[in-house]
């Protein structure tokens, strides 16, 4: 069975269609990449996924694994999907003030121990239990206690955001460009996180406009998006191929 | 981005009590105010001092300087005076009060028979125009602390209430300071003697009750030489249609050394959704740095009444003395406030803070308003000062008027301010971390509010936090 099937999915925002009909099945185990010039729909498609309220979906489903069943999920709100599995690593991670990244995501964390009928955390046990996931992304305690993303530079928003995937352990784990502005170091730790996590119970979706971060994340299946729509499809040879001839060979072929 | 709103209806301490009660008839006239003087059976200084301020009074005129939309007020259809039966005598035991009032104060989180007080806080409970009682009075005595009604104090302590009464806030001062001089009717007083470190938090809180009774609070702080007093300060209200009028004067005095903190959650029945009823909190709070080295800090929460107007202020006249005032104040609904501070600076190297976090939301309007004045006197006066505004939602608006006036080359004053909305971006992206939207707005509004809720007591700041989540929940869908 698989983790995610969206068929034929479309959707809009303030009344344009970006997305124009997308079929995408992702099984357990899988990473795939979604790749394609700028404005093609590619972060769309991953905020659409994990529920941003302000676009609409106006055809299609969207179906995740949710305890063994296959259940559309296009009517629930983020949380609710945060809850039963889907996380989304932001592009551009917002900033918090004044809330302490450790309470932030503690309050995350419990939500989805409730959901599940798990047994809650207090804040000692909890700090014990992330401060073993610090290691993995080079980040130092003190992390923890400022506020969330405030002051940050671009390289630890980026780790943060893979801290948060790890603590929250999702099934499927949407990365949007989760590697741009990152420097080579910054790049494969980020890399090691998300390979850290990869289990066979559980499948990646990474957004990337770069062949490079597939250098460390290797990836099952890249998928080309084009105005909306996946016009080509293939394995890690692909990206390597895009790398070298762009994209608009692809767009010529499409049409 | 459209932000869907509902309503939080849930006020749950609109409930009224019913209780027998005694009360002068409605309306303001000289008769009035000696009628309030007698029945408390107050000296004649007291009595002059109230008429004279009635007189003051009938000559001003209602403000119109303020940004809030106040409806014009009927000051002859109100109650100035209204007790429940039997307590408008000499103030017994609280163990011996109607059992009624007894499960009010239950209800509302005090209680006050011997046994179930909370320990640490000495609690003055004012239900409509008169004090209650006060708890932990003889443990406070051994200290050397008065801590009592104002109308006790009046009688028993002359020569203290005679000497600071009116001297932080003339009756002349504004339009309701002269109304509230001419028919106060009761609040907190307080002397720290020199030296003393008072040895538990004091406590006071304000219950509305009866209809169209108009609330007159006067509190009077005095801490002497070397002393250090934490005050803290709580009030609630049933829900009805109609306006009532709470129109308090607070005066504070810190001589040599002393330090006074005194905090307010204040949670006023604040209307329905339309707007519809609810406090006018019109206050005037005001206290004097008299002494070198002394020190006020105001923090408040406003989360309640319809109309809020009031500028806790602080004058720094001793040499080195230090003001503060920190506050968070949330609107919803139709609520306006209109508040902010006066940190007036004489003496020299006197120092003030002012944090303001102004929270609004639905079509409510949220003022900060303040003046930092340094007089020519206040060499090497600093301040600094923060106001910041946080929007929910489309409908409601935030302004900040801030006054600066400098009369010292010397002084050092900073201002800093912004103003921010709680956008759709950052709802999702703690919902995409599986947080509810109304445990997002609460987590983003807290944090906002941190550098404010660190100032209060632990027990209120905890208070202070769930106050504010109720007082949201519901208002983002």
């Amino acid at each position: 069975m698989s983790i995610l099937k969206v068929e034929n999915l479309k959707a809009s925002v303030e009344g344009n269609e970006i997305l124009k009909g997308i079929n995408l099945e992702v099984k357990p185990g899988e990473i795939h990449a979604i790749m394609g010039p700028n404005g093609s729909g590619k972060s769309t498609l991953s905020k659409v996924i994990a529920g941003h309220p302000d676009y609409e979906v106006t055809d299609g489903s969207i179906e995740l694994n949710i305890n063994g069943k296959m259940q559309d999920i296009a009517e629930l709100e983020a949380y609710e999907r945060a809850r039963d599995g889907v996380f989304l690593g932001f592009q551009y991670p917002i900033e918090v003030p004044g809330v302490t990244n450790i309470g932030f995501m503690r309050e995350s964390f419990n939500a989805l121990c409730e959901h599940q009928g798990a047994d809650l955390m207090d804040e000692e046990e909890f700090r014990t239990f992330v401060k073993t996931k610090l290691p993995t992304l080079s980040m130092s305690e003190e992390f923890l206690d400022r506020a969330v993303n405030e002051g940050f530079s671009g390289g630890e928003k980026k780790k943060n955001e893979i801290l948060q995937m790890l603590i929250m352990n999702p099934r499927l784990a949407l990365l949007d460009e989760t590697d741009s502005g990152l420097d080579i170091d910054a790049l494969k730790i980020v890399a090691n996180g998300v390979n850290s996590m990869k289990s066979k119970f559980n499948s990646f979706i990474l957004v990337t406009h770069y062949q490079r971060l597939l250098d460390y994340i290797q990836p099952d299946f890249v998928h080309v998006l084009y105005k909306g729509k996946i016009i080509k499809s293939g394995g890690k040879e692909l990206a390597l191929e895009l790398e070298k001839r762009g994209y608009d060979w692809l767009i010529e072929e499409s049409k | 981005m459209s932000f869907e709103t509902k309503i939080n209806e849930e006020y749950k301490w609109g409930f009224e009590t019913n209780i027998e009660r005694d009360e002068f008839p409605k309306g303001l006239n000289e008769n009035i105010v000696r009628l309030i003087s007698q029945k408390k059976k107050e000296p004649e200084w007291m009595l002059e001092f109230r008429l004279k301020s009635f007189k003051q009074w009938k000559e001003m005129k209602h403000p119109t300087w303020q940004y809030s939309k106040i409806p014009p007020i009927d000051f002859e259809d109100l109650y100035y005076y209204s007790v429940p039966k039997g307590t408008g005598e000499a103030p017994k035991s609280l163990d011996e009060l109607d059992p009624e009032l007894l499960a009010t104060f239950e209800k509302l989180g005090i209680p006050l028979q011997e046994q179930k007080r909370i320990s640490g806080v000495a609690v003055d409970v004012v239900f409509d125009s008169v004090s209650l009682g006060t708890t932990w009075k003889e443990d406070l005595e051994k200290a050397g602390v008065i801590f009592c009604s104002i109308s006790e104090a009046i009688e028993k302590h002359p020569e203290l209430v005679k000497k600071y009464i009116g001297s932080v806030v003339p009756a002349t001062d504004n339009y309701y300071a002269a109304l509230n001089s001419a028919v106060f009717s009761d609040g907190s007083f307080v002397y720290i003697p020199k030296g003393v470190t008072c040895p538990m938090d004091l406590s006071t809180y304000f219950r509305i009750n009866a209809k169209e009774t108009g609330q007159f609070e006067r509190t009077l702080i005095v801490a002497d030489d070397d002393s250090y007093v934490n005050y803290l300060e709580g009030c609630t209200a049933p829900q009805r249609d109609e306006n009532q009028l709470h129109a308090a004067i607070v005066e504070i005095v810190a001589l040599d050394n002393a330090e006074v903190k005194y905090s307010t959650v204040q949670n006023w029945y604040a209307g329905d959704k339309e707007g519809k009823g609810g406090i006018y909190n019109f206050v005037t709070k005001r206290g004097i740095c008299k002494g070198v080295n002394s020190k006020i800090s105001w923090t408040q929460v406003e989360a309640g009444s319809a109309i809020t107007w009031k500028y806790p202020s602080c004058i720094l006249q001793g040499d080195n003395s230090e003001g503060a005032f920190y506050s968070v104040a949330l609107t919803n609904h139709m609520m306006q406030a209109d508040t902010g501070t006066k940190m007036i600076h004489i003496g020299k190297n006197t120092k003030s803070t002012i944090i303001s976090k102004g929270i609004s939301a639905e079509q409510s309007e949220n003022v900060y308003r303040g003046l930092v004045k340094i007089m020519p006197s206040a060499k090497g006066a600093r301040n600094y000062s923060q106001c910041d505004s946080m929007l929910i939602g489309d409908k409601c608006a935030a302004n900040t008027f801030p006054y600066i006036d400098v009369k010292n080359p010397t002084a050092t004053v900073e201002h800093e301010a912004s103003t921010s909305k709680i956008s759709a971006d950052q709802l999702f992206y703690l919902q995409s971390r599986g947080v509810d939207p109304e445990k997002a707005i609460s987590l983003i509004v807290n944090g906002f509010c941190k550098d404010v809720f660190k100032t209060l007591p632990l027990e209120f700041s905890v208070e202070a936090v769930k106050l504010i989540e109720m007082k949201l929940e519901n208002s983002v869908g």
